[in-house]
């Protein structure tokens, strides 16, 4: 969408310059006549190496139809949580106790579905309520008391745990109603049956539908964008790159949607997931609320003197996080089908490195919904691969550790090269 | 100009330094005598500073061509540490000082009095203090260094550069935030470090400063050496300077205005703003005064008079506690608590740091256009982008901003066209007050007729001005009335036709008018 995109201002900063000899401009590198921005496409293009390369490992493995299922589910929790951690991370804060609060608002859930036996509607509904209160929380600790967002969420990573220790003890609560195990772990139901996909074998019609129809949207949504783009004279992708994009994020929808109706149709978690995607992209990228994040990341004393409420901004983005960690949580409990005392261990991690690893910067101000995405899928993709070939757990901790230095270290490197320029 | 006979301690030639895309010098020629002070001047971007980033070392041998010869050796310097060995050292715009240790301690950054490792304090502090007196800053040496005013750290990194045994001693800048006194005052040490043998360059927009001080000025254009010109016999004058800088000569430096006065705009009464850190001093004292539209005020004051904390207090109270007195906003009273009701009320507040109060640095021009604004851009929380890019874009070429498209990022501009990134941002909230905190602040002089133009444009459009200005001539050329400013009291309120700069002097330093 639009947030922070180099790309157009690379774009707009090449106009002037005529001069043959000297067209090198940092950080981009030309194919074949199309110029791309690496530092802006640069994660989507390491997500189809890393893919790659894990598929030659595997022998096709990685991209068998219950694989990626497998992926998709056991990563959708971290997922949810990189989209409320990029926009805190946007606003230059951080959040530390995600993980823990995954696990106070799994037993939340338990004790309410389980224990008392609340109908699960209005269980989930409480918990997502009662995670926005731990958001609302924090938020008035970092927002409205000036306490930094490191050491409120430090403490509450303590805090949570142990309300979750005191709620559930040492053991776990479970088994959670149908219903939130089928959100959780469950699939579409094949609405319209089966269809033959000639060598593929048979897959379900409906998961097809839905994907045409998400990649006849997404290529819809894009023209329209670039042509009123065009239209008022911002500079737009050139026609070649577009398609070629266009053509690229096509071919995955369909090959992810292929591969799933051919195992079990879409899992629920999958389209929780792609709402949550296209809502949060649309909310960072076209809204009032959205631009006021990264006004306050780039530049906090000009948003306070641009008459941007700061501290209301600041406070929203983390009861949001704290509702999308409701969400994370009950989701994980569901899919484990029990709420225990050490859920979401360590998620606060791999949520950050997800949003760093795609792209946003350490100072704030800088980073996109679908960047953090495409982080937790190279992360997700790293564990999986990894696993499949039997390395040792340590490996693959190691192999996350330098991928994710390695990503901040190439946006310092290119940042750096292009701030020399003057 | 490069007689031979002259003994040249710093000659550098043919100096040429590419970044990707762009060529900031090209074949340039600088050689400084031996002992004299030689101002460097030039308009944003001319390459002032990358030149003496190459003879400091920040761009090490290698990264650039051309020959440093300095005190007759040739010079291949590797980073910082190999000029400043060579008794060669740097001080730049943004002073680098660590605010929370004391001067004595930050004289010695880096070159620690120390025996076996372990910090010598009596030597320290004795050292520090012989230091301090060649500078003239009478303060303790242990005091730290944020207690002091810019002035006076501007006088430790000047005792750090002594301490190191400078030789050729390079200002970025120095008196860029200083006020007039404290600005006389650096002059007049850089005249006694001449005496002492100590060879000055110094990087300046304030020609009345380069006239007044330098025996040399070799003038940059684009990346080039334009002329060296030797300012003995005193005919070299300030137009001539610019002439060099701008490549014509400019025969008038404000634009002329004929201003039609108004209603009353915007009435302060009483008032009264205290220090957020220094609980009970009074920062302004009972100010009261009086803007109305189609008129351009000025607030004329030195730096510490509590100009800005004034403005900052007026707007939504962005700064101070404890703030009491009375707004009135066409003649009516009006609560304004936060930077918003004053955005609503009509005012705006373009800020004298453009880039940490003004700027979001990383983002571009449109977004950056739009922040103050964006409410009047959207629909129900949505962003109308079509509209803010045509918005955008209207002001680029109102304004004349520089820049291929409001894509560009802000931070790549040079100040001017930053500047006018800041005017466009607040015209766009519609005011009907604006004031104008050091609106040419870092600009060159082409820029500065510019944004001369568009301040009065803007009180032509009905808006009421207020310009606040370290430069009197300046606010002498620009201004209808001007209101002065001594240590937050307002101690006078002078017309144009009436005011000089001697008149405006005794008013600000003294609170008082001159003794005739």
């Amino acid at each position: 969408m639009s947030s922070i995109t180099p790309a157009e201002a690379a774009a707009g900063t090449g106009a002037g310059a005529g001069e043959p000899g000297e067209p090198r401009r940092p950080g981009r590198v030309s194919l074949g006549g199309l110029s791309l921005n690496l530092r802006s496409s640069g994660i989507y293009i390491a997500f189809a190496l890393i893919i790659a390369l894990f598929s030659v490992l595997t022998d096709g493995a990685l991209l068998q139809p219950q694989n990626i299922s497998n992926i998709i589910v056991q990563n959708s929790y971290v997922l949810i949580l990189a989209i409320g951690m990029i926009l805190i991370i946007i606003a230059g804060h951080i959040d530390l106790s995600v993980g823990s609060v995954v696990a106070v608002t799994g037993a939340l859930a338990a004790v309410l579905m389980v224990d008392m036996g609340l109908p699960w509607p209005a269980a989930l509904a409480v918990t997502l309520v009662a995670g926005g209160l731990v958001g609302a929380w924090q938020g008035f600790w970092i927002a409205y008391f000036g306490i930094p967002a490191f050491i409120v969420t430090l403490a509450g990573m303590l805090l949570f745990r142990a309300l979750t220790l005191t709620v559930l003890g040492n053991q776990g609560i479970g088994p959670f109603p149908d219903a939130v195990r089928t959100l959780a772990n469950g699939f579409t139901d094949g609405y319209l049956g089966n269809v033959g996909l000639g060598p593929l074998g048979g897959a379900d019609l409906f998961s097809l539908l839905v994907g045409l129809l998400a990649v006849a949207g997404m290529v819809a949504a894009q023209w329209r964008t670039r042509r009123s783009r065009a239209g008022y004279g911002q500079a737009v992708d050139p026609v070649p790159l577009f398609a070629l994009r266009m053509t690229a994020g096509a071919a995955l929808i369909l090959f992810l949607v292929v591969q799933l109706a051919r195992f079990k149709n879409l899992p629920w978690v999958l389209v929780l997931l792609a709402a949550l995607v296209l809502g949060y992209s649309l909310l960072a990228g076209r809204t009032v609320f959205g631009r006021r994040i990264y006004a306050i990341g780039g530049n906090l004393h000009a948003a306070v003197m641009s008459g941007i409420k700061v501290k209301q901004v600041v406070f929203w983005i983390f009861v949001n996080m704290g509702v999308l960690s409701a969400v994370a949580g009950v989701i994980f409990a569901g899919r484990l089908n029990q709420a225990g005392p050490t859920a979401g261990s360590s998620f606060e991690l791999d949520a950050i490195a997800a949003a760093f690893i795609g792209g946003a910067a350490v100072q704030g101000g800088v980073g996109k919904v679908a960047g953090a995405i495409t982080g937790g899928l190279i992360m997700a993709v790293i564990n999986n691969g990894m696993s499949l070939i039997g390395s040792p757990s340590e490996r693959v901790m190691l192999v996350k550790g330098a991928v994710l230095l390695a990503a901040v270290a190439f946006d310092v490197w290119t940042k750096r090269r292009a701030g020399t320029a003057r | 100009m490069t007689d031979q006979t002259t003994d040249h301690i710093l000659r550098m030639s043919g100096i040429t330094k590419t970044f990707p895309g762009v060529r900031a010098l090209q074949d340039v020629t600088l050689s400084v005598r031996r002992g004299e002070i030689h101002a460097i001047c030039g308009e944003n971007g001319a390459g002032k500073s990358t030149l003496m980033k190459v003879l400091s070392g920040v761009h090490p041998h290698g990264d650039y061509e051309g020959e440093i010869v300095f005190d007759g050796a040739r010079c291949e310097f590797g980073g910082i540490r190999d000029s400043e060995r060579a008794g060669i050292v740097i001080i730049h715009q943004e002073l680098a000082l660590s605010p929370q240790l004391s001067i004595a301690e930050n004289i010695f950054l880096g070159n620690e009095r120390s025996r076996r490792g372990i910090i010598d304090w009596n030597r320290t502090n004795h050292e520090a203090a012989e230091l301090m007196r060649r500078v003239g800053l009478r303060e303790n040496p242990v005091t730290p260094v944020a207690d002091i005013g810019v002035g006076k750290q501007q006088l430790v990194e000047i005792a750090k550069a002594l301490s190191k045994r400078v030789r050729l001693l390079i200002l970025d800048e120095p008196t860029a935030a200083l006020n007039d006194e404290d600005s006389a005052h650096l002059l007049d040490l850089l005249r006694g470090l001449r005496q002492e043998g100590i060879t000055c360059v110094i990087i300046s927009h304030k020609l009345n400063e380069v006239t007044a001080v330098a025996d040399s000025v070799t003038v940059l254009r684009d990346g080039r050496t334009i002329e060296t010109l030797d300012m003995a016999g005193g005919h070299v004058t300030e137009d001539r300077i610019i002439a060099g800088m701008v490549g014509r000569a400019l025969d008038n430096r404000f634009p002329p205005h004929e201003p039609s006065i108004g209603e009353e705009a915007l009435r302060i009464e009483d008032w009264t703003v205290h220090s957020p850190t220094q609980p009970g001093r009074k920062v302004v004292d009972g100010a009261s005064l009086t803007l109305r539209r189609g008129e351009i005020v000025g607030l004329a004051g030195l730096m510490g008079a509590g100009r800005t904390e004034l403005a900052m207090s007026v707007f939504g109270r962005a700064y101070g506690t404890d703030i009491s007195g009375r707004i009135f906003k066409d003649g009516r009273p009006v609560r304004i608590r936060t930077v918003r009701d004053a955005i609503e009320h009509g005012l705006a507040y373009a800020t004298e740091d453009r880039k940490r109060y003004g700027l979001n640095l990383i983002d571009d021009i449109r977004r950056n256009v739009s922040a103050a604004g964006l409410a009047g851009l959207a629909r129900r929380g949505w962003v109308d982008e079509r509209e803010e890019y045509r918005v955008a874009e209207g002001y680029r070429r109102s304004m004349n901003i520089k820049a291929p498209g409001v894509s560009s990022v802000v931070g790549k501009l040079s100040g001017g066209n930053q500047q006018k990134v800041v005017l466009s941002k607040w015209i766009l909230t519609e005011p009907d007050v604006l004031i104008l905190d050091e609106p040419t602040r870092g600009i060159d002089v082409g820029a500065k007729y510019e944004i001369y133009t568009i301040i009065n444009r803007l009180a032509d459009q009905g808006r009421a001005i207020l310009v606040i200005s370290s430069e009197l001539p300046e606010l002498l050329g620009l201004c209808d009335r001007i209101y002065t400013l001594c240590e937050g009291r307002i101690t006078g309120e002078v017309p144009r036709r009436e005011a000089t700069q001697e008149r405006l002097m005794h008013l600000m330093t003294k609170g008082q008018e001159q003794p005739s």
